[in-house]
């Protein structure tokens, strides 16, 4: 917009208008779209509506099966749904509520655990699984509801800890739970066998076809995705979703607008626990089975992780967050692949770093030379420094490379390690060229880490790659992948 | 019957009273100005009529029956809207937003509904943006246009003064009350919000109660002035009366015999 508006006949011409901001009126001329071809593709792709982008996405899901037919993928592309559901659902008490709910996956567990107990031999009762969703559903919004009550009076941390209070009751009681008062309700730490699977159009869903992962469930948790996701975008676009979003940004204005600010925030507790409880169903349903541990501190953080990496507040955010999020921790439980994941991640962070630059170049061929020379040197004092074994993948090129040595002194990892993170930090104290010559021996001794400590426990690895992330993520993107700008203090 | 009465009004935080035996009326269609040093009580004289706060003693009747001991969001329900001498805008949702979200108290469409998307609560939901839209034209071209889906945090400070003028009109109250409209304007935009303020009144329907320290906007506003100090209502009546009070000019400036001293 011009300065052509009404007040400006007051004011001169040239100029923003009084009571106009020079960034705001200026707002257009930044905005100008990209010329060429890139900008008739951007701005095509802007006219393209929500729906037809969730369908085109639900569509690519749908192919998953069709173009792999390896059972581990399909079971970890139906993971994946969940978590994209799990997402959705934190969303709505985080993102839109902005409420710290540190209980969210004992929901979940709630969801799963209800469902077993509608349609399973542990009280001998086999509810339809059009009677037992609706049903688990609705008791765990109810707990939802009541684990909402707290954020009545408590904000910021301390609701997070009572909420967390709440994940560890629930830990206690179903550990606990196969002897209280004289009954076993929970089946304790071996957890609740033979569950029910889902019975749906005269069938039973099964879970394995011919000892592969049968698509089915795939496809079920994909139409629950899509129900959900859309449901709660009109949800969000409703009333309620403004006076939730309202409430995150000041429920004292909230409440005086004329929203009652207790009462939504219940209604997004119970919102987020009818979601994760909805997931709990498919995913009993298709463990058939439950264990207490399944609900607990590992699977909280990393919903958090995929719902902050995306962008909090923002759907298509939270899911692009579990897709990205659920694949990667399986992909980094396999060392051949998971190295891909480390040397890629490494190179993209100095591409990003240091742009496509002369510079780059030199520190790439700098570090492989240096990685060469260490290698060398290395194994003409002891060739048992470098007589490692080498997992499968692309190490042939690394075989003299990284130096692996055939017996690890115990001393060596941590060490390793610890000096790793010291020399991090130190290039990051460092300027100019000084810099860049501290960063080849780094990024080598990162390669040596990797390859002697990280590899070895995976399971470890894969959570300090995702913290590793997580920080880079924040740095470059403090608002996650997808999530709008945000300022909390003008 | 005046629409907003406090009778006896008295508020007290610890050992300091805040508020003490306050008699306050405001009428229909009246502007009634709020003066007073810092601290004099005047912010939470709004606090309490809007119910963040519950007096110890005293009664506040809207329309002749008692507020006092509603929730916040019911007494806005009621017909009183305000805004806020510290900005307490959305500032991470749209300017349309942040003026839609301030009709939830008169509309009615459920979860449910809007899950569904129902006719009705689609009809709903035009009449919201249409209620949003005619309450930013209210403030000419400055909050319209592409600025509808800009986030609140871009505005500048004088548009932000008028958008929470124009949520607060969007929850169709009854009675405004606005806190230091003019505070932070530059002269232009202060003698602009005297004209504002008339509008409200006159286009809009308002009854505003308004607390102010710009002595030109309370001059060229106010049927009526009342002066504060600590909590006790020293003064009332026309501007010229209330400008020239003894009590008021001794609050703002002091004794004679003590600045001799």
């Amino acid at each position: 917009m011009s300065d052509s508006t009404p007040h400006s006949a007051e004011v001169p011409a040239t100029g923003p208008a009084v009571g106009q901001d020079e960034w705001v009126a200026r707002h257009d001329e930044r905005r100008r779209a990209r010329s060429g071809w890139l900008g008739l593709v951007e701005g095509r792709l802007r006219t393209v509506p929500w729906w037809a982008w969730l369908a085109l996405f639900l569509g690519a899901m749908c192919l998953l099966p069709v173009v792999e037919s390896s059972g581990y993928v399909r079971r970890v592309g139906f993971d994946t749904v969940l978590y994209m559901l799990l997402a959705l659902g934190l969303n709505i008490v985080v993102g839109w509520g902005g409420l710290l709910d540190l209980g969210y996956v004992a929901l979940y567990g709630v969801g799963a655990y209800m469902y077993a107990f509608l349609a399973s031999d542990q009280f001998g009762v086999h509810l339809p699984t059009l009677v037992a969703v609706p049903v688990v559903v609705i008791v765990g919004a109810v707990v939802g509801l009541l684990l909402g009550l707290p954020s009545r009076r408590l904000t910021g941390d301390y609701l997070a800890i009572v909420t967390l209070f709440f994940l560890q009751l629930f830990q206690t009681l179903t550990t606990n739970g196969d002897s209280a008062f004289g009954h076993d309700i929970t089946g304790g730490p071996n957890g609740i066998l033979n569950v029910d699977p889902f019975h749906l159009f005269g069938h039973d869903l099964a879970v394995q076809h011919a000892g592969v992962f049968a698509v089915s469930y795939f496809y079920v948790a994909l139409g629950v995705f899509a129900v959900v996701y859309v449901a709660l975008r009109f949800v969000n676009l409703s009333r309620t979703g403004r006076a939730w979003r309202a409430l995150r940004e000041d429920p004292l204005a909230a409440e005086t607008m004329g929203m009652p600010v207790n009462w939504l925030k219940l209604l997004s507790f119970s919102f987020g626990a009818a979601v994760a409880a909805l997931t709990g169903t498919l995913f009993a349903a298709l463990n058939s089975s439950v264990f207490p541990l399944t609900f607990y501190f590992t699977l909280l953080i990393t919903i958090y992780v995929m719902v902050i990496l995306g962008g909090s507040g923002s759907q298509p955010g939270v899911v692009a967050g579990a897709l990205i999020i659920g694949p990667l921790l399986e992909i980094l439980r396999d060392p051949g692949k998971s190295r891909w994941v480390f040397f890629l991640a490494l190179l993209a962070g100095l591409a990003l770093a240091f742009r496509l630059s002369r510079q780059l170049g030199a520190i790439v061929a700098a570090t492989a030379a240096f990685g060469f020379a260490v290698h060398a040197i290395a194994g003409a004092i002891d060739s048992s420094w470098v007589a490692g074994e080498h997992a499968a993948g692309f190490a042939g090129a690394f075989a003299h490379w990284v130096v692996v040595p055939a017996h690890l002194a115990g001393w060596l990892p941590p060490v390793s390690y610890v000096g790793l993170i010291a020399a991090a930090l130190g290039t990051t104290l460092l300027h100019g060229r000084l810099r860049l010559v501290a960063l080849v021996p780094t990024l080598y001794l990162a390669a040596f880490v990797w390859e002697n400590v990280m590899l070895d426990d995976p399971d470890a690895t894969r959570y300090i790659v995702l913290g590793v992330v997580l920080i880079a993520l924040m740095i470059v993107r403090p608002n996650g992948l997808l999530g709008e700008r945000r300022v909390e203090i003008v | 019957m005046a629409l907003l009465e406090l009778d006896g009004v008295s508020l007290s935080f610890g050992g300091l009273k805040v508020v003490s035996g306050l008699e306050l009326h405001v009428e229909e269609g009246e502007v009634v100005s709020v003066i007073g040093p810092n601290g004099a009580g005047k912010t939470t004289l709004f606090n309490l009529i809007t119910g963040i706060y519950r007096p110890d003693d005293g009664d506040i009747r809207l329309a002749g029956s008692t507020i006092v001991g509603l929730q916040p969001h019911q007494i806005t329900r009621l017909g009183v809207a305000r805004t806020f001498q510290t900005l307490r805008l959305f500032l991470n949702m749209s300017v349309k937003e942040n003026v839609m979200s301030a009709a939830y108290g008169h509309t009615h469409a459920g979860i449910v509904r809007s899950m569904l998307r129902t006719p009705g609560m689609r009809r709903e939901e035009r009449e919201i943006e249409a209620l949003a839209e005619q309450r930013l034209a209210f403030f000419g071209e400055r909050l319209m246009g592409y600025r509808w889906n800009q986030p609140a945090y871009s505005l500048s400070y004088a548009n932000r003064r008028r958008l929470e003028i124009a949520r607060a009109t969007a929850t169709n109250p009854r009675i405004l009350l606005l806190d230091e409209p003019a505070a932070g304007m530059n002269p232009a935009e202060t003698h602009e919000i005297t004209g504002l303020i008339g509008r409200l009144r006159g286009e809009g329907g308002y009854t505003i109660l308004v607390i102010e320290h710009d002595m030109h906007v309370v001059e060229g506003i106010s049927d009526r002035v009342v002066a504060l100090d600590h909590g006790v209502k020293i003064a009332e009546g026309s501007f010229e009366a209330v400008a020239t009070n003894p009590q008021v000019v001794e609050a703002y400036l002091g004794r004679q015999e003590m600045s001799r001293k």
